[in-house]
This record gives C-alpha cells, structure tokens and sequence, in this order.
C-alpha cells in the first residue's frame, strides 16, 4: 500500500488526523536557556516570568525523568525537539478574527469548532490554542461585563499580572516533577480564568487544543482561579494529526477554588493514537492538580481520555479547606497499541472533607490499562471520607487491565472505602443484542456506553453527546 | 414462510440436530416439544443466528438463504428470539435499549426511525395491553429482574418489535400460572395471518393458552412425528420417554 492510500485510511479511523499547512515561526531546535529566552521573548513578557522559567530550568537540569510507570517509552531526546511553533500570521497578533489566517479558521471549522462570530457554539466560550498559541478566544466582551477573565495564558502575564503572579506556580510548583518542571521552564500558552466574588460564570468556558507542527512539543499552560462564592464549569479538548513519529503533549494545569467556589473541569481527549500498529501518537505527560483552598470548596474533574498513545496523568485535588470536596470521574479506553497509567490523588488535608473516584477503564485489542490512584488523610483531617470506585472492562484476550491503589489513613475518624471489579463483554451479551437488531459495533457501544453511564453523566450536555459517540468510535472493529 | 430442509448442526464435534424438517406457513403456530437435550435450543440458536455450529443443510426465510444472514439481518427480516435466559446488560436502561433495536430495525428497512415522543407513546400502550410495570423499563436491562419479569420483558420487547416470525424458547419455563397467562396473551395479541410463531416448549401447560396449529415432537435431533394439538395431550400422557 502506499502511502497516501495508507492515510486516507487512516483517516477514516481518526478524522481529526489532518494537518494544516502552515508556515511557522519556531524557536530553534533544542533545549537551552536561549531556546526559553526566545520564547519569553517572543512573548514580549516581563522579567519576573522570565525568571520563574530560568529557575525551572535550573531545576530541571538537576531532576532525572521518571520511569515507574507501566507504559514504557523510547527515551525522548529532548534536545531534538522544537518547543515553539506558532503560524507565522501570529507574530503581529491579529486584533480580531476578520485579521485571523484564513487556514486558520478553516482548521477550526474542519474540526468542528467554529470561531466566528455568526457560527459560534451556543452557550461556549472558546479558547483556540494552536501549537503553541492561542489564536482566538471568543465571547471575551459578554465575559468582562461579569468581571470574568477568560483568555490566553499570554494575555494574562500582560494584563493581569498580580494574579499571575500570586498563583501561577502555587498548586503545582517549579519544584514539583521531571515533566511538570519542564513546562514551567517553556511553557507556550494556554488558558486562563478568573471568576469574581460571587459570580456564577453564565456559559461554559472551553478550550480547544490543536497540535499541528511536527517534531514539536506542546506545552500548554491553565490556570483556573474561583474567587470566593464563584462558579465555573470548564471544559477542554484535543486533538492532533497523524504522524509517524511520537510527539509529547506536557501540559500543567492548575485550579484555585476559594470559599465556597466550586470548579467542573471536564476533558476529553481525543489526541492523536497512533496507528493499528501502534506507530506514532502523543505521548500525553500531564499535570493536572486542584487546590481547594477555601472552605466548602470543590473541584471535579471528569476526563474522557481515548486518544493518546500513551496517557499518563493523576488529575488530582488538594483538600486543604474544611468540608471541602474533590471528585473524579473518568473513563479510559485503549485499543489497538495504545497505553494509559491513569487516576488520580486526592490529599485530605482538612477537617470534614470528602472525595469521590468512578473510573471506568476500558481496554480492547493490544491495549494496557492501569488505574493508580493515592487517597491520602492526613492526621488533622477529621471526619473525612473517600469513596472509590474501579471498574474495568476488557474486549478480547491480549489486552491488560490493572488496578494499583495507595491508601494512606492517618487519621481514626476518617475512613475510606474501595470498590473494584472487572469484567469482560461476553459473547452471549453482543449475540442478544445482535438478535435484537444492533450490529457489532452498536452492540459494543451499547454496552460500553451504559458500563460508562456515571462518568458521562458528569459531562455538559453538548460534551456528552459526542463523549457518547467518541466511545464507540474509538472501540471500532475491537470485536471481530 | 420458513422452510428447514435436512438441517444438521454440529458443536464442538458433538452431533445435536440429525436431519430436522420443517415448514411454517405465514400465520401458523408451531409448538416443538421434546425431552432436555433433544436439540430445541440449538434449534433457536441456529435459526436466530448463533454463532459457534457447524451446520448442513437448507433453510430459507421468505425465499432468501437465512443462514448466509448476520444475526442482526436476520432481526431486520423480522425473526425475532425470546431467550431462555435473558441477557443482563448493566448500565443500559430497558428503555434506551428498546429504542435503540427499534430503531436499528427501523434504519435498515429504510423506514423513519421513532423519536422520543413516538416511542413512548408505543411503550407506554404496549406495556398496557401486557400489564407490564412500566417502572421496570427504566432499570438496568434485565440487572435485577426476577425470573418473570425478564419473560415478560422478552414479550414486550416481541410485541413492540412485532416480527413476522417468533421463536419462543423455554419462555414458559419458571413462570408462575399469572405471568404464563401474560406470555400467552402477549402471542395471542400479535397473531393474524401474517405472524408465524415457533414455540419451543417441556410443557404442554402453555399450549393451553396458546393453542398452536401444529406440535412436533423433538428427539435425538429429529423431529419424529407431527401432529395437531391433541398431540401435545398425549404426550403429556405419555412421556418422552415412552413416545416414538
């Protein structure tokens, strides 16, 4: 087969698999303190960030990358990488989407995100960032009238640079991991919120992350500050051509809930496989932690995770205001060659103060999946409660499921409970839905659909639909 | 409508059927009977498209070669298996999944697929005329039912599809004497001249409330004699043991 008939079949399976043609500004290969000047410099950011990034990278040339997970990898040589790319119509930043690169536009649309004005999503706000920028972020001025800050991370260095300051770093610190590090010291861009005292955040906030550049590394950067009283649901997705090489997604993600706030983060990613192979792919490294630092705070995480060709990430919530609560909820599919190490840390820190884990994993073809999840209360969290909840769903006979859970209880008062079970669609399930009409791959979606129904509930509505549709998508031609 | 001609079905190099035939006109009910183990199942099996036999012979739906069908064409042909053991699908609520067969039928007959509100309007009669507690359909799929209501679940799920021809395994057997009677009603209700029924039975209790224009007796894989319902009185008299 050559190769153009092999993409185009690829790309029935994975239709996000396109690349745009575009020409990039780049910072030269490599990773030094040039190649971060370049970028904070490109930036046009003050001293201040540039510091935070120089003292990263001290870290970082000190730390060794980790290899405990079960998914091993090929050492990436990240002096090989490129770890800024952005379309060259992004140097003078366009002032509103009529200067916007048509290409550009056009990507969004393809995949289904439409910037203009006239074909925006109802009731979402988007951020689109592309590579290593953001190139558009839509319904910002009904936004502001709130007093909501909703932008790219690069905006927000510039103009609102005390919150910046004060929490960028402050959940997840320049000291804290091998990958983690890494992005603080180049992070590119990515979202950044902020919702006032007592604001309920009137539509759903989004960003959609495109990589499109090879041989690049995104490392995107969030931030989520809910002030006191505040609410906000926020939602994230992903997407990557296909190539044949890996290439590493590395994001930080970290959320802020003061008193009484609650944040919804919800992703689904969709990022790039790989081939049936098991060739090329993402490799998704990503740091994802809450802080609820305020009273009767909460975070929820719920992801959709059925891209990547790797997928490592803990999305994890600090509990350090009394009666504060943390959720996660998650389902993960692997199929073909594809590897997920995934769960999450709840850290109980604070009297009163509950959590709740559904994770849903489910692996088909060659695939392997691990659920690894920390519950940790700490001595002077009283009355604290984790419930969790593992369940795993297996298709066909070379796949592999795992459950690893760290329970640490420190404290008489509290107590944690842990369910588990795994199970595998029988042939006898698929034969009655078959004679009830459904073909193999609706059978399977049926069946998998309500195996993950919890989980999906969490989803906004719009998100769950096509979450649905995701999930039947990535099990095709699982079952033979 | 169906016609079995020589049917032979092996499994696991174990011989089950050995020759069966058989012939249902549109609007015929055929009731098969026989000893546990004379093939009755198998023959469910086979005809709605189970995967894992060896199988000779000829069988036809309606002039097309049925065993060259996909399970789920056979189903948009209109056959349709009430099992023995219905299956248990956790998560899936008994109405996303009658929607869902209803409208997958619907899809590859080319006809407008129901929406919300049509289906409920067909559910909520249906569930009526079979006395059916509606409040189950919005359970798991089968998670938790007692034996009789998952029969019963089978016969709403028969009535809402309405097929040409019903194969009826075992769905007596377990039922208390009110849900028999339920069962019964739910196949008298979709009888007319074009509806064929074949119901597989141990007992010639249901064919009190259903009565069937033929019986046939299954042993060691063949049917060995034919009859009108006075048939299925003798054997009750009988056994299975002592009929040949």
């Amino acid at each position: 087969m050559d190769n153009r008939q092999k993409e185009i079949d690829n790309l029935k399976d994975y239709k996000y698999g396109f690349s745009t043609d575009i020409e990039n500004t780049r910072a030269p290969k490599g990773l030094n303190e040039g190649v971060i000047k370049f970028i904070s410099n490109i930036k046009k950011e003050p001293q201040w960030m540039l510091d935070f990034r120089l003292k990263a990278f001290e870290r970082f040339k000190q730390l060794k990358e980790p290899d405990w997970q079960k998914p091993k990898y090929p050492k990436i040589d990240y002096q090989d990488l490129y770890y800024y790319s952005a379309p060259k119509s992004m140097d003078d930043k366009p002032k509103s989407l009529d200067e916007l690169d048509p290409k550009l536009l056009e990507t969004y649309k393809k995949l289904g995100i439409p910037l203009q004005e006239q074909a925006r999503l109802n009731g979402i706000a988007v951020d689109a960032v592309f590579d290593s920028v953001s190139v558009a972020t839509t319904f910002k001025e009904e936004l502001t009238k709130q007093g909501i800050i909703f932008c790219s991370m690069s905006e927000a260095i510039q103009k609102h640079p005390d919150l910046v300051k004060k929490y960028l770093g402050s959940v997840i610190p320049i000291t804290d991991h091998f990958f983690a590090t890494l992005n603080s010291a180049v992070f590119t861009d990515g979202s950044f919120v902020y919702i006032p005292k007592g604001i309920k955040c009137p539509m759903e906030l989004s960003t959609y992350f495109r990589i499109n550049a090879s041989e690049t590394g995104q490392f995107e950067r969030t931030l989520i500050i809910a002030d006191k009283g505040s609410y906000v649901s926020y939602l994230e997705g992903c997407t990557a051509p296909m190539r044949d090489e890996n290439q590493l997604h590395a994001a930080n993600v970290e959320l802020i809930a003061l008193d009484d706030a609650e944040i919804k983060y919800s992703t689904v990613q969709n990022w790039y496989p790989g081939d049936k192979d098991g060739v090329g792919g993402i490799y998704n490294f990503v740091t994802k932690r809450g802080l609820c630092k305020g009273k009767n705070s909460k975070i929820s995480w719920t992801q959709v995770e059925t891209g990547s060709a790797i997928t490592w990430k803990y999305p994890s919530c600090i509990l350090k205001g009394d009666n504060s609560v943390g959720e996660f909820y998650s389902i993960a599919i692997t199929n073909n060659h594809q590897k997920a190490d995934t769960g999450t840390k709840m850290i109980h820190l604070g009297k009163n103060t509950k959590s709740k884990i559904i994770s849903k994993g489910i692996s088909a073809g060659n695939s392997d999946m691990m659920y690894r999840g920390l519950v940790d209360i700490s001595s002077k969290a009283d009355n604290s409660r984790n419930f969790t909840q593992c369940d795993s769903l297996l298709m066909g006979n070379k796949c592999g499921a795992h459950t690893i859970p760290y329970i640490k209880n420190k404290n008489l008062k509290s107590n944690i409970e842990h369910e588990a079970t795994t199970s595998k669609i029988s042939d006898e399930q698929l034969y009655y839905c078959n004679q009830r009409g459904l073909n193999q791959e609706e059978a399977v979606s049926l069946i998998v659909n309500g195996f993950c129904k919890e989980v999906l509930q969490q989803l906004p509505m719009e998100f769950a639909v096509e979450a649905q549709k995701l999930v039947g998508i990535s099990l095709e031609g699982s079952v033979g | 409508m169906l016609t079995i001609e020589n049917l032979k079905a092996k499994i696991e190099e174990k011989e089950i059927l050995k020759g069966l035939n058989l012939n249902i006109n549109p609007g015929e009910v055929h009731a098969i009977m026989g000893p546990n183990g004379s093939g009755k199942s198998t023959l469910s099996n086979i005809l709605s498209g189970k995967k894992g036999y060896e199988i000779n012979g000829n069988v036809t739906f309606e002039g097309e070669n049925l065993l060259n069908l996909e399970t789920e064409e056979r189903a948009h042909k209109g056959i349709f298996l009430a099992f023995q053991y219905p299956l248990e699908i956790p998560g899936v609520n008994t109405n996303t999944f009658l929607k869902t067969s209803i409208n997958a039928i619907k899809k590859a007959r080319g006809e407008k697929e129901l929406d919300a509100i049509e289906f409920l309007k067909l559910i909520k009669q249906k569930s009526a005329e079979l006395k059916f507690d509606e409040k189950i359909l919005s359970r798991q799929l089968n998670v938790g039912f007692s034996g009789g209501e998952k029969k019963k679940n089978e016969i709403l799920q028969m009535s809402i599809l309405n097929p040409k021809l019903s194969i009826l395994d075992e769905t007596d057997s377990g039922l208390d004497i009110d849900a028999l009677r339920i069962v019964s009603e739910g196949v008298n209700s979709l009888r007319n001249k074009e509806n064929s029924f074949l119901i597989i039975t141990h007992y010639q209790r249901l064919l009190d409330y259903i009565k069937p224009d033929f019986v046939h007796v299954l042993k060691n894989g063949q049917i060995i004699k034919s009859g009108d319902y006075e048939l299925a009185k003798e054997l009750e008299k009988v056994g299975y043991e002592d009929f040949n």
